[in-house]
């Protein structure tokens, strides 16, 4: 009976260690070239690529799942996936809420764009993401700031009049300006905002956070970090 | 899908859009109006039936059942639907993983609440971490009808209460002078003849749930809606099919959608409700008789 007890509970250990290695990566899947849901209906994009690589150094089984960027903090921390690799800058207040490896992505400008470069972006109305550091920013400045929830419909506000320009990443903004044929442009001067980006983790998962910093650090290390900043944000973004 | 797609870049015109409208992420949208349907046709039962029992409870002679039919009729209705649905599902899905975790983690001894984290054992995780996404996907799109239910339940709760009590006392006094139980009264008479009362406040909940499946997306699964928003918005040319803001288009197609579906359930319930008329003592069973068989 003594046998049976033990060898059940080796068991149960064994299949607690086997469960731990699948690693459920949370992103938003609507932030090119950061992370987006391609035509195939899969996630794609730097941080796909990225993760992967990362899972493969840290061997660790990943599944990709998205999830709407207003609660992906909350769904974080109640356990519904177990990193969020999503473009997401590291703050003081994020900190607070739950932990971030290392940076994957130096800090990287936030800029404005309009639809005419001497656009009021002091004074206007200035549209951003919910939740974002660029829409924390905008409340400071003495903009008015309209919050959307997804990205692509700060772009839209912007085109259809409602808001005098945008902030986000300017990694973010810079395909689109490139690709709109003139109607957009940059306008005033960019922000530094956020530490750079990082994998958020919950705080008590010291040793998923530990495998992923060894595994960012290792892809520094070798260069291959870089190398694959510079596939996706073309080879002028500021790399480690 | 067709072979003649493997390059998009080189298609035009239709070609183009035959290809466009049959990639991989088109057929998940086309896949989600399934799940609309299902949702649809799942919830609306388990809601009657939730909406059934909070209005048998609430006129139950039992004074606690009593007061939890009325407490959960006036509770849930009270709750905006949006903050019912964003607290209720992370909450629901944290009780069953504290209960799975209550039960086969007895000798855990870490705490469950760390700060703002919600930590459970690996085996109590639901679904547990490895399972497949399908699985994921099935248990949000469950608890999505779960709460659903709940809410429309409690709204059928109040429809299905007032229906009772219309029924005239007249119908409950006869019953009981051929010498019915109060439970038999209950089900041979009270019970066939609310419905006609009920119908009206029901069909209307029943469009009400048509227009709030879009709430789905914020229990994060993935309906028509939000692959609408994610198809027809800016696509730069990090995307294999690059085009500009869609979705007006991808919206028009969803209000075809509903303006269809909230038709075809008017004369169905037209239709439901001229059955249930029939041989009644209300004012459109009478005129039924008049106009004769």
């Amino acid at each position: 009976m003594k046998k049976l007890i033990l060898s059940t509970a080796a068991l149960a250990l064994s299949a607690s260690f086997a469960l731990a290695d699948t690693v459920r990566m949370g992103t938003e899947g609507a932030y090119p070239p950061y992370n987006f849901i391609n035509d195939s209906g899969e996630v794609d994009g730097f941080e796909r690529e990225l993760g992967d690589e990362l899972c493969a150094r840290a061997k660790l089984t990943c599944e990709w799942v998205t999830n709407e960027w207003d609660s992906i903090i909350p769904n974080l921390v109640s356990g519904n996936y177990d990193t969020i690799i999503a473009g997401m800058s590291i703050t003081a207040e994020r900190d607070e809420v739950i932990d971030f490896t290392q940076a994957y992505m130096p800090p990287d400008p936030s800029s404005y764009v309009a639809l005419s470069a001497d656009a009021d972006v002091t004074g206007g109305i200035i549209a951003a993401q919910t939740g974002t550091i660029q829409a924390g920013h905008v409340a400071s400045s003495g903009a008015t700031l309209v919050e959307f929830a997804t990205p692509d419909e700060t772009i839209a506000a912007v085109k259809n009049g409602e808001a005098d320009a945008v902030l986000a990443d300017k990694s973010y903004l810079a395909p689109i300006v490139g690709e709109s044929g003139g109607e957009l442009s940059f306008a005033g001067a960019d922000v530094m905002l956020g530490g750079g980006v990082g994998m958020g983790v919950r705080e008590s998962d010291g040793e998923l956070k530990a495998a992923m910093d060894a595994a960012i650090a290792s892809m520094k290390a070798d260069g291959t970090l870089n190398a694959m900043i510079k596939k996706w944000f073309g080879d002028d973004a500021t790399v480690f | 899908m067709f072979a003649s797609c493997a390059d998009p870049s080189q298609l035009f015109g239709l070609n183009w859009l035959a290809c466009y409208l049959t990639t991989g992420k088109h057929m998940a949208f086309y896949g989600s109006f399934i799940t609309v349907m299902v949702l649809l046709l799942i919830t609306a039962p388990v809601a009657l039936l939730f909406g059934f029992g909070g209005a048998s409870a609430a006129r139950s002679r039992v004074l606690p059942l009593r007061w939890l039919g009325k407490a959960y009729t006036s509770i849930v209705r009270g709750v905006p639907d949006i903050a019912f649905f964003l607290f209720f599902v992370i909450a629901l899905d944290q009780a069953f993983e504290w209960m799975r975790h209550k039960v086969k983690c007895p000798d855990w001894d870490e705490p469950i609440r760390q700060g703002s984290d919600f930590v459970v054992c690996a085996q109590a995780k639901l679904p547990l971490s490895s399972s497949p996404q399908w699985v994921h996907e099935t248990y949000g799109f469950f608890l999505a009808v779960l709460t659903f239910a709940i809410v429309f339940g409690a709204f059928a709760a109040n429809v299905l209460y007032g229906a009772m009590r219309a029924v005239p006392r007249a119908q409950m006094e006869t019953a009981e002078a051929y010498g019915m139980s109060h439970r038999q009264a209950f089900w041979r008479v009270l019970v066939p003849q609310m419905w006609v009362f009920a119908l009206p406040g029901l069909s209307n909940l029943w469009m009400i749930l048509i227009k709030a499946t879009p709430l789905l997306f914020l229990l994060g699964v993935e309906d028509i809606v939000y692959w609408a928003r994610e198809l027809g918005g800016h696509k730069t040319s990090a995307y294999t099919y690059p085009h500009p803001d869609w979705r007006l288009w991808y919206f028009l197609g969803l209000l075809v959608f509903y303006l269809s579906l909230t038709r075809v359930s008017e004369i169905i319930l037209g239709r439901l409700m001229s059955r249930l008329t029939h041989g009644q003592a209300t004012t459109g069973g009478e005129a039924q008789r008049k106009v004769g068989p």
